[in-house]
């Protein structure tokens, strides 16, 4: 059955990536090529090979199927977010951060973060804490992975959701299971390469259907008008244009999603990334980190950037050239821009044309007249046009890309776009995994326990615990707006929870343990009773909020601003303040200790 | 320019490119630079790493 709703050819050309995939892990495996090696034997793992295998674990299905989505509904103000992904988590990264963390890592033979954090700060508290919030919380991002994944398969050929995910969630698992697992850098490498090239042909495309740059943008910008009214409440001023910035009004909101919560919370979330800290560690020396940052940087810019920019531009192509939306006019926008906004109707067997019930939509006309009805005994004409990309997508943002993909794109692409959105989310997912693993065996267990042994078995049942979580909670949300939400939230966690920690760890001397305990704590607790209780969206869906407040989303609902604010507007603040005054005020750490942690300073 | 009227958004785009131009001249000014002798510490390092992955 599948092979007749897929396409037989489409089975053979992902089965034979796969047994690439595989078969690069398996030789690797044998040949011992995974990065310990190559440091072990002393050489160097080469510089395109430890970028592209960065970046296909930095890049997954969540950015490009997610937030490109975001971009479709929001626009190209989300290219502030690609600035952050190159300048901070390259750039900053690679930079300041990770010759840093590579070399302290290895003194204080730290193997995870927050074994790190914890070697550092001497605190075994803090590892099972870090842990245990990674644990607990990686899953989420996971799921945004597997969820942008699985709303691809099921776009591009057609077949349930639920069906989607099982067979996506399977090779992710077989992945896992053959040796994913094992930081072979090749088969990330490979996988980020298809990435680019699948990345750059879309870029390429998408200018030439929406008539090149300049042009497109053009006619983008022009489509402001067609904001649909509820949007342009919140602050949306067209896919080209700023959200209105300022407090005490709801068309301030979007700002407070867009700039606070997506670009700040994981533009600077990045930073502490558990499992990308812990690639820097696995290079030879900081030359490769040098080298890295050239390809990583362009790596970046032709992930996101391009994901954004197509998100933003798929609005032109769905207009002009997309599905043929038909209806009466209720409200003419721009008569000389064709712009209107339409009651969608369907014409039955006998040719009678019926309003779609509770359906309008904004489109660009077409001006051609498909038939007639008649509206209180008036005769009106019905019209066709196309409409923006949310409309298309039926406001699930996380299906813009998947539908522009299988609408404007030659099948062929829709194939080498599934082989880039498998890579993306192998490589991500199997380093997310890797960090299940390591925080339940090696940061809670043995630290719990005190000993090394049974390790191996408490390693492999986190991460079959992990991955069923992982899938559960995409079976269980399934709506692919919570790709972004999911994914902010982590990283956000990350920034608010550990970014104080670990910059205070590699750069202040003066940090100390219970400063970077009580900021991972005080990070963490915001964090969460912020999500619980403040922000309306993730309050209103945990659901407790209601219960006290008999039926509020928020505590602070009704008051403008408030429920949209991103917990790392509040919590990574604090977080900073409490890691710099509690050191202060706490006796220093030993100097025989520093003097490790920094020797060859 | 570019079709994109709005300046904070055109801001977003062309850093974009400014911050991956950066990128590629620091790399290539710093690309051979920064090699670093291997240490004890580093070898040790990799042996338990290599050990940690053999568990999963």
């Amino acid at each position: 059955m599948l092979a007749q709703t897929v396409g037989a050819l489409d089975i053979i050309v992902v089965l034979a990536y796969l047994l690439v995939v595989i078969y690069l892990g398996l030789l690797g495996y044998m040949r011992t090529k995974s990065a310990t090696d190559y440091l072990i034997a002393g050489r160097e793992v080469h510089p395109f090979v430890m970028a592209m295998s960065y970046g296909a674990t930095f890049i997954s299905t969540s950015a490009i199927v997610g937030f490109g989505g975001v971009a479709g509904l929001f626009g190209m103000n989300l290219l502030w977010l690609t600035f952050c992904n190159i300048f901070v988590g390259i750039f900053i990264a690679f930079v300041f951060l990770a010759p840093r963390a590579r070399r302290m890592g290895h003194i204080l033979d730290a193997h995870t973060f927050p074994e790190f954090l914890a070697r550092r700060f001497e605190s075994k508290f803090l590892q099972i804490f870090s842990g245990l919030v990674i644990f607990l919380f990686i899953p989420l991002y996971a799921a945004a992975v597997l969820i942008g994944g699985s709303q691809f398969i099921a776009v591009q050929f057609g077949v349930p959701y639920e069906t989607a995910l099982l067979v996506f969630s399977v090779i992710i698992a077989a992945y896992v299971v053959v040796g994913g697992l094992k930081g072979v850098m090749y088969s990330d490498a490979l996988q980020g390469t298809i990435m680019f090239i699948g990345m750059l042909t879309l870029l390429v495309f998408t200018y030439k259907q929406v008539g090149g740059v300049t042009a497109g943008h053009e006619k983008l910008t022009a489509m402001a008008p067609l904001v649909p009214g509820k949007l342009q409440a919140i602050g949306h001023r067209g896919w080209t244009a700023m959200n209105p910035f300022g407090w005490g009004d709801i068309v301030y909101n979007l700002w407070w999603l867009v700039i606070p919560t997506i670009t700040l919370g994981v533009g600077i979330g990045v930073l502490a990334q558990p499992q990308l800290v812990v690639r820097f560690m696995t290079v030879k020396s900081k030359r490769e980190l040098n080298r890295a940052v050239l390809i990583g940087g362009i790596f970046i810019l032709v992930m996101t950037g391009v994901a954004f920019v197509v998100g933003a531009l798929s609005n032109v192509y769905f207009a002009e050239m997309g599905p043929r939306l038909k209806g009466r006019v209720v409200k003419v926008i721009d008569a000389e821009k064709k712009q209107a906004v339409m009651q969608l109707m369907s014409q039955n067997d006998a040719g009678e044309w019926t309003d779609v019930e509770g359906k309008m939509a904004p489109v660009l006309l077409d001006g051609e007249v498909v038939g007639n009805t008649s509206v209180d005994g008036q005769e009106v004409d019905v019209v066709q046009g196309g409409s923006i990309s949310i409309v298309i997508a039926k406001g699930d943002s996380g299906k813009i890309i998947p539908t522009y993909i299988k609408t404007a794109l030659p099948k062929w692409f829709g194939l080498l776009f599934l082989l880039t959105l498998l890579a993306a989310a192998m490589s991500t997912l199997s380093s997310q995994f890797h960090t299940v693993g390591t925080s339940v065996g090696r940061d809670m267990w043995e630290q719990f326990t005190g000993k090394h042994g049974h390790t191996m078995m408490v390693t492999r049942i986190g991460i079959i615990i992990g991955i069923i979580y992982a899938v559960l909670l995409s079976y269980y949300w399934q709506e692919s707006t919570v790709i972004p939400r999911a994914t902010a939230i982590f990283f956000g966690l990350c920034a608010s929870a550990f970014l104080p920690a670990f910059i205070g760890a590699l750069y202040w001397k003066r940090m100390t343990r219970q400063g970077a305990v009580w900021s991972a704590l005080i990070g963490f607790v915001i964090t969460a009773l912020w999500l619980l209780l403040v922000k309306a969206k993730e309050a209103e869906a945990i659901g407790l909020v209601q219960k006290l407040t008999d039926g509020k989303t928020s505590i602070l609902a009704g008051k403008p601003n408030w429920d949209w604010v991103d917990p790392i507007c509040i919590a990574f603040p604090i977080s900073i303040i409490v890691a710099i005054v509690v050191s202060l005020l706490t006796k220093p750490p030993s100097q025989e200790h520093l003097n490790k942690c920094f020797k060859g300073d | 320019m570019l079709g994109i009227e709005d300046k904070g958004v055109l801001t977003a785009y062309l850093l974009c490119i400014a911050s991956t131009i950066l990128c590629i001249v620091y790399g290539l000014l710093n690309w051979n630079k920064g090699e670093e002798d291997i240490q004890p510490d580093d070898v040790k390092w990799a042996a338990e790493e290599k050990k940690v992955e053999e568990e999963l």
